[in-house]
């Protein structure tokens, strides 16, 4: 019973991990139909910027729920003017540049930090459920993670600026006509995108440590999720960590972490065949 | 037959590599003999890429995931038989099985292009999660132990087919790389030259078109992957070779990265261009792997970062459209007297 328990925390902790470390990537991919290489270093940049500001007396919960987002957000504005704004409509050579870019990054923190792990130490402590022990914080993460999906759905479906953003995503020459600003919105879109995976990153520095190649790590399952997903930013990024998120961990309890990991590609691998548009390309069509 | 289609170009391209496999060994010291050697052999990985994405046009970031299989399959197989002829059979079979398999799944699938190149660079990426979790007695296939991140050293190298004893020496295996690569430089323009080639540049330019024309899309992309796998595959037998190592970097972002930067620098949808990029990009490596001023990542995502955005064709038919452009002025000035006269 209690292994059941531990179990069902451990899958919930898998699924909102993968929605934390792919929900910026698919709102830059979903509404700009940008994909972004550097997403890994963004999450990399992102824990950074916790772990330094921490070490600097910072209070740890500011390090990571204001410093990192805001530090990577400005990062992702400035990409977006300096490299992805040339590269508009060029699908390939902005999964180029944004891997030059992410080497960049790798190179430019490796030359800085050095390449080792980093980390800091997971606040809250754990609470006990029979023989084990569970850590507080990475229940928090689920509560997170639901939050950040609420809130974007909130702003994607109340807000004026969500009703621009998903104009925009629709059909920008319509959106233009009408006197909204494209690259605007799409230069706010992208900040955005990358504040959240900022926010991830400084989330999840406590738990994984970060080190120069990190991102490596997170990119492959966070475009996963998000191609798996389909179209729709928050439908799809939630139903295809629900499943991956579940099928990696069982695999993780019966066999080793990086079983966990290849059945996850696997099962994409045999979605995207039956699916080849995603999951929200069949169900759930029309939603968020 | 083929040889019509045949351009000048690739004719001194291929006299080029003869002289180079004829005139080094007699002009270069053994270390720099040993550098030319897997120079050569990563040009024949950049060759791979180079069929598949510029002739292809199937954007694959996972060309070092076949790399890697050729090499850890040169490795496990040489390790267990004793003897590479076997080996090196195989480092170009499990690599097109695997890349007929995965292809199987993309393009039968209709994925995009974006969605290709995400799925081969996960593909590489679990590839090296999966070796380096492989250290301790349990992960071993034979007699040969994977190591995990350590590697498997002391690898058997070439040896004369029949004759385990007798090894290549340093020299020897030159030539046979050199060989390898104008075949598969010459074989490739062939193979290009022909139906099949044709097709596959067509189904580049227009799929629906080609569809539409009666031809399956699907398994000519899959049969070019393929290819392109066999040769990954090969070229990865032979960098084992080269260290008599094999560690899971083959499989890292690292190498994935260069092999797309050497066909970027060197030019999409040209041969030549591939192969004048990796040697480049692999003597600048070498060179800042010597200096501590900067880090490699950094100077090689500023190099991809600038052609990307400033000679996005890449170094050859850049300078192609140059010569074009230079010749038409040179004949502007001159068909405007004529007409004057």
């Amino acid at each position: 019973m209690d292994l059941a328990v531990v179990l069902a925390l451990e899958i919930l902790n898998g699924i909102a991990t993968l929605v934390l470390i792919s929900v910026g990537l698919a709102i830059i991919f979903g509404m700009m139909r940008v994909i972004n290489l550097a997403h890994g270093e963004f999450l990399m940049l992102g824990g950074y910027a916790a772990i330094v500001a921490t070490n600097h007396g910072v209070n740890i919960w500011i390090a990571m729920l204001v410093v990192s987002p805001i530090v990577v957000g400005i990062l992702g504005v400035v990409a977006e003017r300096l490299i992805i704004r040339v590269l508009y409509g060029r699908m390939i050579d902005t999964l180029l540049a944004t891997w030059g870019l992410s080497l960049f990054f790798i190179g430019l923190v490796t030359t800085i930090f050095g390449n080792t792990v980093a980390g800091i130490g997971a606040p809250l402590g754990g609470f006990a459920v029979g023989r084990y022990s569970i850590s507080l914080y990475r229940l928090l993460l689920v509560g997170i993670a639901a939050v950040i999906l609420l809130a974007l759905y909130a702003v994607l479906r109340t807000t004026r600026l969500g009703l621009l953003a998903r104009g925009t995503m629709e059909n920008p020459n319509m959106a233009a006509a009408l006197g909204v600003s494209p690259p605007r919105v799409y230069a706010a879109t992208f900040g955005v995108g990358a504040a959240l995976t900022g926010l991830a990153g400084g989330l999840l520095a406590p738990i994984s440590g970060v080190l120069p190649t990190v991102g490596a790590a997170y990119v492959a399952k966070a475009f996963i999720t998000v191609i798996s997903g389909g179209t729709a930013i928050l439908a799809g990024t939630a139903s295809a960590a629900l499943l991956f998120g579940t099928v990696n961990q069982l695999l993780t309890y019966l066999t080793t972490p990086v079983i966990g990991e290849a059945g996850l590609l696997a099962a994409a691998i045999l979605l995207l065949r039956v699916l080849p548009h995603g999951i929200t390309g069949k169900l759930f069509r029309g939603s968020l | 037959m083929i040889l019509r289609h045949v351009s000048p170009g690739v004719l001194v391209t291929a006299a080029v590599m003869v002289t180079v496999a004829v005139g080094a060994p007699l002009i270069v010291d053994q270390f720099q003999l040993l550098q030319l050697t897997v120079f050569a052999g990563m040009c024949i990985l950049a060759l791979s890429l180079g069929v598949v994405w510029g002739y292809g046009g199937i954007l694959c970031f996972g060309q070092s995931a076949f790399f890697g299989l050729g090499a850890y399959t040169y490795a496990v197989t040489a390790v267990n038989v004793g003897e590479s002829t076997l080996a090196i059979a195989l480092s170009l079979v499990v690599p097109a099985v695997f890349a007929a398999l995965l292809g199987y799944f993309m393009f039968y699938g209709r994925l995009s292009d974006v969605y290709l190149g995400v799925i081969t660079l996960s593909v590489t990426l679990i590839f090296f999660n999966l070796t380096n979790s492989t250290a301790g007695d349990a992960y071993r296939i034979g007699r040969a132990r994977l190591n995990g991140f350590n590697g498997m050293p002391s690898l058997p190298t070439f040896n004369v087919p029949g004759t385990p004893g007798r090894l290549l020496d340093p020299t020897e295996t030159f030539y046979l790389v050199m060989a390898l690569l104008l075949i598969v430089y010459v074989g490739l323009h062939a193979l290009l030259a022909s139906h099949f080639g044709r097709v596959v540049v067509a189904v580049r330019e227009n799929e629906t078109r080609c569809e539409l024309l009666g031809y399956d899309v699907r398994r000519h992309k899959l049969l070019i992957f393929t290819l392109g796998g066999a040769i990954a595959g090969l070229a990865g037998s032979l960098f084992a070779n080269w260290g008599a190592f094999v560690s899971p970097n083959v499989f890292s972002l690292t190498t994935t990265s260069q092999i797309i930067i050497w066909v970027i620098v060197g030019g999409l949808g040209t041969l030549v261009g591939p192969i004048i990029g990796c040697v480049v990009m692999q003597y600048l490596a070498t060179e800042l792997g010597t200096q501590q001023l900067a880090n490699t990542s950094l100077i090689f995502g500023i190099i991809f970062l600038a052609f990307v955005l400033l000679v996005p064709r890449g170094i050859v038919p850049s300078l192609a459209a140059l010569r074009a452009r230079l010749s038409a002025a040179r004949a502007r000035p001159a068909a405007q007297a004529r007409r004057a006269a």
